[in-house]
Protein backbone atom coordinates (compact mmCIF):
# COMPACT_ATOMS: atom_id res chain seq x y z
CA UNK A 1 0.00 0.00 0.00
CA UNK A 2 2.38 2.32 -1.72
CA UNK A 3 0.09 5.15 -1.83
CA UNK A 4 -1.26 4.87 1.15
CA UNK A 5 2.10 6.18 2.81
CA UNK A 6 2.17 9.25 -0.15
CA UNK A 7 -1.39 10.20 0.39
CA UNK A 8 -0.51 10.37 4.39
CA UNK A 9 2.90 12.30 3.45
CA UNK A 10 1.07 15.12 1.75
CA UNK A 11 -2.23 15.04 4.14
CA UNK A 12 0.32 15.82 6.88
CA UNK A 13 2.38 18.14 4.26
CA UNK A 14 -1.09 20.21 3.61
CA UNK A 15 -1.84 20.33 7.24
CA UNK A 16 1.69 21.36 8.69
CA UNK A 17 1.25 24.20 6.82
CA UNK A 18 -1.86 25.42 8.36
CA UNK A 19 -3.39 26.37 5.30
CA UNK A 20 -7.07 26.12 5.15
CA UNK A 21 -7.76 23.82 2.04
CA UNK A 22 -9.00 25.54 -1.28
CA UNK A 23 -12.72 26.01 -1.97
CA UNK A 24 -12.31 28.58 -4.53
CA UNK A 25 -13.30 26.96 -7.47
CA UNK A 26 -16.97 26.85 -8.56
CA UNK A 27 -19.00 23.40 -7.63
CA UNK A 28 -18.17 20.52 -10.40
CA UNK A 29 -15.40 22.84 -11.76
CA UNK A 30 -12.42 20.88 -10.84
CA UNK A 31 -13.69 17.65 -12.64
CA UNK A 32 -13.16 14.05 -10.89
CA UNK A 33 -10.10 11.57 -11.21
CA UNK A 34 -9.20 9.53 -14.27
CA UNK A 35 -7.70 5.93 -13.94
CA UNK A 36 -3.91 7.35 -14.28
CA UNK A 37 -4.71 9.70 -11.31
CA UNK A 38 -4.88 12.66 -12.78
CA UNK A 39 -7.69 15.31 -13.05
CA UNK A 40 -9.73 14.45 -15.63
CA UNK A 41 -12.88 12.85 -16.64
CA UNK A 42 -13.12 9.04 -16.03
CA UNK A 43 -10.34 7.79 -18.73
CA UNK A 44 -9.03 11.45 -20.19
CA UNK A 45 -7.21 13.97 -18.22
CA UNK A 46 -8.56 17.27 -18.33
CA UNK A 47 -6.88 20.64 -18.48
CA UNK A 48 -8.74 21.08 -14.57
CA UNK A 49 -5.96 21.07 -12.06
CA UNK A 50 -7.58 18.13 -9.11
CA UNK A 51 -9.72 20.16 -6.43
CA UNK A 52 -11.15 23.35 -5.43
CA UNK A 53 -7.57 25.26 -4.75
CA UNK A 54 -7.69 28.93 -6.50
CA UNK A 55 -4.92 30.94 -7.64
CA UNK A 56 -3.78 31.37 -3.43
CA UNK A 57 -4.86 28.53 -2.14
CA UNK A 58 -3.45 24.51 -1.95
CA UNK A 59 -6.16 21.28 -2.48
CA UNK A 60 -5.70 17.61 -1.66
CA UNK A 61 -7.62 15.21 -3.15
CA UNK A 62 -7.90 11.10 -2.65
CA UNK A 63 -9.58 8.40 -4.78
CA UNK A 64 -10.07 4.89 -5.59
CA UNK A 65 -11.94 3.63 -8.46
CA UNK A 66 -13.13 0.47 -9.87
CA UNK A 67 -13.16 -0.76 -13.48
CA UNK A 68 -14.94 -4.03 -13.67
CA UNK A 69 -15.33 -5.61 -17.49
CA UNK A 70 -15.82 -9.24 -19.44
CA UNK A 71 -12.89 -10.32 -18.16
CA UNK A 72 -10.57 -8.02 -16.37
CA UNK A 73 -11.08 -5.79 -13.34
CA UNK A 74 -8.98 -2.39 -12.51
CA UNK A 75 -8.49 -1.17 -9.03
CA UNK A 76 -6.79 2.05 -8.51
CA UNK A 77 -6.12 4.47 -5.93
CA UNK A 78 -4.32 7.38 -5.40
CA UNK A 79 -4.03 11.23 -4.86
CA UNK A 80 -3.38 14.64 -6.07
CA UNK A 81 -2.27 18.56 -4.59
CA UNK A 82 -3.04 21.64 -6.21
CA UNK A 83 -0.77 24.07 -5.58
CA UNK A 84 -2.29 27.69 -5.95
CA UNK A 85 -3.77 26.26 -9.10
CA UNK A 86 -0.98 26.00 -11.22
CA UNK A 87 0.86 23.06 -10.56
CA UNK A 88 -1.27 19.78 -10.03
CA UNK A 89 0.60 16.74 -8.69
CA UNK A 90 -0.54 12.88 -8.31
CA UNK A 91 0.35 9.33 -7.64
CA UNK A 92 -2.00 6.46 -8.02
CA UNK A 93 -1.19 2.55 -8.12
CA UNK A 94 -3.11 0.10 -10.24
CA UNK A 95 -3.97 -2.77 -9.81
CA UNK A 96 -5.19 -4.88 -13.05
CA UNK A 97 -6.64 -8.37 -12.20
CA UNK A 98 -6.66 -11.35 -15.14
CA UNK A 99 -8.83 -13.89 -13.28
CA UNK A 100 -8.33 -16.11 -15.87
CA UNK A 101 -4.47 -16.64 -15.61
CA UNK A 102 -4.64 -15.89 -11.95
CA UNK A 103 -2.41 -12.74 -12.27
CA UNK A 104 -2.50 -9.61 -10.83
CA UNK A 105 -0.39 -6.61 -12.30
CA UNK A 106 0.53 -3.27 -10.62
CA UNK A 107 1.17 -0.06 -11.89
CA UNK A 108 2.67 2.53 -10.21
CA UNK A 109 1.59 6.53 -11.94
CA UNK A 110 3.54 9.82 -10.78
CA UNK A 111 1.98 12.30 -12.24
CA UNK A 112 2.40 16.47 -12.90
CA UNK A 113 0.65 18.91 -14.68
CA UNK A 114 0.88 22.40 -15.11
CA UNK A 115 -1.91 25.30 -15.84
CA UNK A 116 -0.35 27.18 -18.88
CA UNK A 117 -3.58 29.49 -19.33
CA UNK A 118 -6.86 30.10 -18.84
CA UNK A 119 -9.77 29.14 -16.51
CA UNK A 120 -12.41 26.63 -17.59
CA UNK A 121 -15.30 29.30 -16.74
CA UNK A 122 -14.11 32.66 -17.22
CA UNK A 123 -10.84 33.29 -19.68
CA UNK A 124 -12.26 33.68 -23.23
CA UNK A 125 -10.38 30.75 -24.76
CA UNK A 126 -10.09 27.24 -23.66
CA UNK A 127 -8.06 26.35 -20.21
CA UNK A 128 -4.74 24.81 -21.54
CA UNK A 129 -2.37 22.59 -19.63
CA UNK A 130 0.62 20.55 -20.31
CA UNK A 131 0.90 17.41 -18.28
CA UNK A 132 3.29 14.08 -18.01
CA UNK A 133 2.93 10.73 -16.34
CA UNK A 134 5.77 8.82 -15.25
CA UNK A 135 4.01 4.53 -15.03
CA UNK A 136 6.32 1.88 -13.85
CA UNK A 137 5.54 -1.46 -13.58
CA UNK A 138 5.96 -3.16 -10.13
CA UNK A 139 6.80 -6.07 -12.07
CA UNK A 140 7.11 -6.44 -15.79
CA UNK A 141 6.95 -10.63 -16.18
CA UNK A 142 3.82 -10.05 -18.09
CA UNK A 143 4.52 -6.97 -20.32
CA UNK A 144 7.72 -8.90 -21.74
CA UNK A 145 6.29 -12.00 -22.70
CA UNK A 146 3.61 -9.90 -24.87
CA UNK A 147 6.76 -8.41 -26.51
CA UNK A 148 6.75 -4.85 -24.61
CA UNK A 149 10.07 -3.34 -25.24
CA UNK A 150 10.08 -1.61 -21.46
CA UNK A 151 8.26 -1.99 -18.45
CA UNK A 152 8.37 1.28 -17.42
CA UNK A 153 7.50 4.92 -19.67
CA UNK A 154 6.46 8.29 -19.72
CA UNK A 155 3.45 9.72 -21.78
CA UNK A 156 2.76 14.02 -22.36
CA UNK A 157 -0.15 15.38 -23.28
CA UNK A 158 -1.52 18.45 -23.75
CA UNK A 159 -5.01 19.11 -22.93
CA UNK A 160 -7.89 22.16 -23.80
CA UNK A 161 -11.08 22.06 -21.54
CA UNK A 162 -13.83 24.99 -21.46
CA UNK A 163 -17.19 24.94 -19.67
CA UNK A 164 -19.69 27.03 -22.09
CA UNK A 165 -22.12 28.84 -19.23
CA UNK A 166 -26.27 28.12 -20.21
CA UNK A 167 -24.84 27.28 -23.72
CA UNK A 168 -27.17 24.45 -24.83
CA UNK A 169 -30.81 25.76 -24.17
CA UNK A 170 -29.59 27.11 -20.26
CA UNK A 171 -27.75 24.07 -19.74
CA UNK A 172 -23.93 24.34 -18.96
CA UNK A 173 -21.95 22.48 -21.72
CA UNK A 174 -18.35 21.18 -21.06
CA UNK A 175 -15.58 19.70 -23.57
CA UNK A 176 -11.98 18.54 -23.75
CA UNK A 177 -9.13 17.82 -25.92
CA UNK A 178 -6.30 16.03 -24.96
CA UNK A 179 -3.42 14.91 -27.51
CA UNK A 180 -1.35 12.43 -25.85
CA UNK A 181 2.31 11.27 -26.86
CA UNK A 182 2.71 7.60 -25.83
CA UNK A 183 3.67 4.08 -26.31
CA UNK A 184 2.31 2.61 -23.44
CA UNK A 185 0.47 -0.84 -24.05
CA UNK A 186 -3.11 -1.00 -22.26
CA UNK A 187 -2.37 2.17 -19.93
CA UNK A 188 0.91 0.65 -19.62
CA UNK A 189 -0.19 -2.57 -17.80
CA UNK A 190 0.53 -4.58 -20.73
CA UNK A 191 4.41 -2.61 -20.99
CA UNK A 192 5.46 0.20 -23.39
CA UNK A 193 6.29 0.07 -26.89
CA UNK A 194 6.65 -3.42 -29.37
CA UNK A 195 8.43 -4.40 -31.55
CA UNK A 196 9.34 -1.62 -34.28
CA UNK A 197 7.79 0.58 -32.62
CA UNK A 198 7.80 4.42 -31.26
CA UNK A 199 5.73 6.83 -29.61
CA UNK A 200 2.96 8.49 -31.38
CA UNK A 201 0.22 11.07 -30.78
CA UNK A 202 -2.92 9.92 -29.81
CA UNK A 203 -6.61 12.18 -29.43
CA UNK A 204 -8.96 11.85 -26.41
CA UNK A 205 -12.15 13.73 -25.52
CA UNK A 206 -14.28 14.55 -23.49
CA UNK A 207 -18.11 16.10 -23.34
CA UNK A 208 -20.57 16.56 -20.78
CA UNK A 209 -23.47 18.17 -20.11
CA UNK A 210 -24.60 19.52 -16.16
CA UNK A 211 -28.18 18.51 -15.69
CA UNK A 212 -27.94 20.67 -12.26
CA UNK A 213 -25.32 22.16 -10.65
CA UNK A 214 -24.78 18.52 -9.21
CA UNK A 215 -25.11 16.13 -11.73
CA UNK A 216 -23.13 15.98 -15.23
CA UNK A 217 -24.25 13.50 -17.94
CA UNK A 218 -21.09 12.95 -20.48
CA UNK A 219 -18.96 10.71 -22.78
CA UNK A 220 -14.98 10.31 -23.42
CA UNK A 221 -13.55 8.90 -26.26
CA UNK A 222 -9.56 7.35 -25.85
CA UNK A 223 -7.67 6.56 -28.79
CA UNK A 224 -5.27 3.92 -28.11
CA UNK A 225 -2.09 2.74 -30.20
CA UNK A 226 -2.04 -1.66 -31.07
CA UNK A 227 1.79 -2.02 -30.34
CA UNK A 228 1.60 -5.11 -29.19
CA UNK A 229 -0.49 -6.80 -32.47
CA UNK A 230 -3.08 -7.64 -29.69
CA UNK A 231 -5.86 -5.59 -31.47
CA UNK A 232 -5.27 -2.97 -29.06
CA UNK A 233 -8.91 -0.92 -29.33
CA UNK A 234 -9.93 2.84 -28.67
CA UNK A 235 -11.43 2.94 -25.41
CA UNK A 236 -15.02 5.09 -24.76
CA UNK A 237 -17.33 5.65 -22.50
CA UNK A 238 -20.72 7.41 -21.32
CA UNK A 239 -20.59 8.64 -17.54
CA UNK A 240 -22.72 10.53 -14.59
CA UNK A 241 -21.04 12.39 -12.21
CA UNK A 242 -22.63 13.71 -9.00
CA UNK A 243 -20.62 16.34 -6.69
CA UNK A 244 -23.04 16.91 -3.69
CA UNK A 245 -20.36 19.82 -2.65
CA UNK A 246 -17.05 20.62 -2.24
CA UNK A 247 -15.92 17.43 -0.30
CA UNK A 248 -17.07 14.72 -2.57
CA UNK A 249 -17.66 13.64 -5.67
CA UNK A 250 -18.84 10.04 -7.00
CA UNK A 251 -18.54 9.03 -10.81
CA UNK A 252 -20.31 6.12 -12.29
CA UNK A 253 -19.60 5.35 -15.70
CA UNK A 254 -20.50 1.97 -18.64
CA UNK A 255 -16.89 1.68 -20.54
CA UNK A 256 -16.73 -0.28 -23.98
CA UNK A 257 -12.64 -0.89 -24.18
CA UNK A 258 -12.69 -3.47 -27.01
CA UNK A 259 -10.17 -5.96 -27.06
CA UNK A 260 -7.61 -6.56 -24.54
CA UNK A 261 -4.91 -8.53 -24.21
CA UNK A 262 -6.80 -11.29 -27.14
CA UNK A 263 -9.97 -11.11 -24.97
CA UNK A 264 -12.57 -8.79 -27.45
CA UNK A 265 -16.10 -6.82 -26.46
CA UNK A 266 -14.81 -5.85 -23.20
CA UNK A 267 -17.33 -4.26 -21.46
CA UNK A 268 -18.60 -3.03 -17.50
CA UNK A 269 -19.10 -0.72 -14.83
CA UNK A 270 -16.84 1.85 -13.49
CA UNK A 271 -17.14 3.38 -10.55
CA UNK A 272 -15.23 6.54 -8.03
CA UNK A 273 -15.44 8.48 -5.84
CA UNK A 274 -13.07 11.13 -4.93
CA UNK A 275 -12.66 13.51 -1.32
CA UNK A 276 -12.07 16.80 -1.36
CA UNK A 277 -9.84 18.81 2.14
CA UNK B 1 -24.51 3.64 -26.54
CA UNK B 2 -24.75 6.40 -29.25
CA UNK B 3 -28.13 5.96 -28.98
CA UNK B 4 -28.54 7.00 -25.98
CA UNK B 5 -26.35 10.13 -26.30
CA UNK B 6 -28.46 11.17 -29.24
CA UNK B 7 -31.95 10.26 -27.06
CA UNK B 8 -30.60 12.77 -24.70
CA UNK B 9 -29.57 15.28 -26.95
CA UNK B 10 -32.96 15.07 -28.68
CA UNK B 11 -34.83 15.45 -25.63
CA UNK B 12 -33.19 18.34 -25.01
CA UNK B 13 -33.06 20.07 -28.21
CA UNK B 14 -37.31 19.18 -27.97
CA UNK B 15 -37.49 21.07 -24.29
CA UNK B 16 -35.72 24.08 -26.40
CA UNK B 17 -37.90 24.48 -29.42
CA UNK B 18 -40.82 24.54 -26.69
CA UNK B 19 -39.55 27.51 -24.99
CA UNK B 20 -40.85 30.90 -25.65
CA UNK B 21 -38.85 33.92 -26.55
CA UNK B 22 -39.45 36.40 -23.39
CA UNK B 23 -36.61 37.81 -22.63
CA UNK B 24 -34.30 36.61 -18.98
CA UNK B 25 -35.73 39.86 -17.36
CA UNK B 26 -39.09 38.53 -18.06
CA UNK B 27 -38.26 35.20 -16.88
CA UNK B 28 -36.97 36.79 -13.43
CA UNK B 29 -40.52 38.16 -13.53
CA UNK B 30 -39.81 41.84 -14.23
CA UNK B 31 -38.73 44.76 -11.57
CA UNK B 32 -40.57 42.79 -9.01
CA UNK B 33 -38.86 39.85 -9.47
CA UNK B 34 -35.02 41.28 -9.55
CA UNK B 35 -36.19 43.36 -6.82
CA UNK B 36 -36.47 40.25 -4.89
CA UNK B 37 -33.77 38.46 -6.01
CA UNK B 38 -31.44 41.71 -5.26
CA UNK B 39 -33.07 41.29 -1.48
CA UNK B 40 -32.34 37.63 -1.17
CA UNK B 41 -28.42 37.84 -2.79
CA UNK B 42 -28.27 41.14 0.12
CA UNK B 43 -29.26 38.80 2.65
CA UNK B 44 -26.73 36.25 1.62
CA UNK B 45 -24.05 38.67 1.31
CA UNK B 46 -25.40 39.60 5.07
CA UNK B 47 -24.63 36.38 6.67
CA UNK B 48 -21.09 35.58 5.22
CA UNK B 49 -18.91 37.49 7.21
CA UNK B 50 -15.97 36.81 4.51
CA UNK B 51 -17.97 38.70 2.27
CA UNK B 52 -19.91 41.06 3.80
CA UNK B 53 -16.14 42.58 5.10
CA UNK B 54 -15.60 43.49 1.78
CA UNK B 55 -18.88 45.47 2.21
CA UNK B 56 -18.04 47.54 5.24
CA UNK B 57 -17.80 50.99 3.35
CA UNK B 58 -20.54 50.42 1.37
CA UNK B 59 -24.09 52.23 1.53
CA UNK B 60 -26.80 49.07 1.50
CA UNK B 61 -29.46 51.21 -0.26
CA UNK B 62 -27.03 52.47 -2.77
CA UNK B 63 -26.08 49.31 -3.51
CA UNK B 64 -29.19 47.62 -3.74
CA UNK B 65 -30.73 50.31 -6.48
CA UNK B 66 -27.30 49.85 -8.40
CA UNK B 67 -27.89 46.17 -8.21
CA UNK B 68 -31.37 46.05 -9.55
CA UNK B 69 -30.43 48.48 -12.62
CA UNK B 70 -27.32 46.55 -13.64
CA UNK B 71 -29.32 43.53 -13.61
CA UNK B 72 -32.13 44.76 -15.26
CA UNK B 73 -29.50 45.88 -18.28
CA UNK B 74 -27.77 43.30 -18.34
CA UNK B 75 -31.04 40.95 -18.61
CA UNK B 76 -32.08 42.91 -21.61
CA UNK B 77 -34.62 44.87 -19.40
CA UNK B 78 -36.85 48.15 -19.75
CA UNK B 79 -33.37 49.88 -18.33
CA UNK B 80 -29.78 51.38 -19.31
CA UNK B 81 -26.96 50.95 -16.29
CA UNK B 82 -26.03 54.30 -15.17
CA UNK B 83 -24.36 53.30 -12.18
CA UNK B 84 -20.52 53.60 -11.33
CA UNK B 85 -18.69 51.26 -13.54
CA UNK B 86 -17.32 48.04 -12.39
CA UNK B 87 -13.72 48.90 -12.36
CA UNK B 88 -14.71 51.94 -10.14
CA UNK B 89 -16.59 50.20 -7.92
CA UNK B 90 -13.93 47.38 -7.07
CA UNK B 91 -10.77 49.20 -7.61
CA UNK B 92 -8.20 49.05 -4.43
CA UNK B 93 -10.78 45.96 -2.81
CA UNK B 94 -7.97 43.55 -4.53
CA UNK B 95 -10.60 40.90 -4.67
CA UNK B 96 -9.48 36.97 -4.87
CA UNK B 97 -10.79 34.36 -7.53
CA UNK B 98 -11.72 32.57 -4.68
CA UNK B 99 -13.87 35.07 -3.26
CA UNK B 100 -15.35 36.01 -6.32
CA UNK B 101 -16.63 32.75 -6.99
CA UNK B 102 -17.78 32.50 -3.61
CA UNK B 103 -20.10 35.90 -4.60
CA UNK B 104 -20.97 33.29 -7.08
CA UNK B 105 -22.29 31.09 -4.78
CA UNK B 106 -24.03 33.28 -2.93
CA UNK B 107 -25.95 34.63 -6.06
CA UNK B 108 -26.93 31.13 -7.19
CA UNK B 109 -27.91 30.32 -3.54
CA UNK B 110 -30.38 33.61 -3.80
CA UNK B 111 -31.44 32.49 -7.39
CA UNK B 112 -32.26 29.44 -5.75
CA UNK B 113 -34.44 30.54 -2.88
CA UNK B 114 -36.70 33.23 -5.73
CA UNK B 115 -36.96 29.64 -7.15
CA UNK B 116 -35.37 31.11 -10.64
CA UNK B 117 -34.93 27.90 -12.84
CA UNK B 118 -31.69 26.35 -13.38
CA UNK B 119 -31.59 27.32 -16.91
CA UNK B 120 -32.63 30.58 -16.23
CA UNK B 121 -29.95 30.95 -13.89
CA UNK B 122 -26.69 29.82 -15.94
CA UNK B 123 -28.12 32.44 -18.56
CA UNK B 124 -27.61 35.21 -15.77
CA UNK B 125 -24.55 34.27 -14.98
CA UNK B 126 -23.19 33.64 -18.62
CA UNK B 127 -24.09 37.80 -19.20
CA UNK B 128 -22.34 38.21 -15.73
CA UNK B 129 -19.37 36.15 -16.27
CA UNK B 130 -17.59 38.48 -18.77
CA UNK B 131 -17.51 41.29 -15.72
CA UNK B 132 -14.93 39.46 -13.91
CA UNK B 133 -11.74 41.25 -15.34
CA UNK B 134 -13.02 44.20 -13.65
CA UNK B 135 -13.95 43.24 -10.37
CA UNK B 136 -10.78 41.23 -9.50
CA UNK B 137 -7.24 41.47 -8.52
CA UNK B 138 -7.66 45.43 -8.81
Amino acid sequence: MNWLNVFTGLFIAVYSLSVTAGQGKLLGTPGVSQIEGSAGGGLVPWAQLAGYASEDEFAINGFCSRADVTDYSLDVCGAQINIFDRVELSYAQQRFEVPALDTTIEQSITAAKVRLYGDIVYSPWPQLSLGVQHKSLDDGTVATLVGAQETRGTDIYLAASKLHLGALVGYNVFWNLTTRYSDANQLGLLGFGGENTSKELLFEGSAAIFLSREIALGVEYRQKANNLGLGEQDWQDIFIAWMPNKYVSITAAWLELGSIAGAKNQTGWYLSVTGYW
Amino acid sequence: MKKTVCLLFAIILTACTSTTNSTLYQKLGGQVGIERLTDSFINEIGNDKKILAYFMDANVAHFRAGFINHLCALTDGPCEYKGDSMVAIHTGMNITEADFNRVVDLLINAMDEQKVSHTVQNKILAKMAPLRPEIIRI
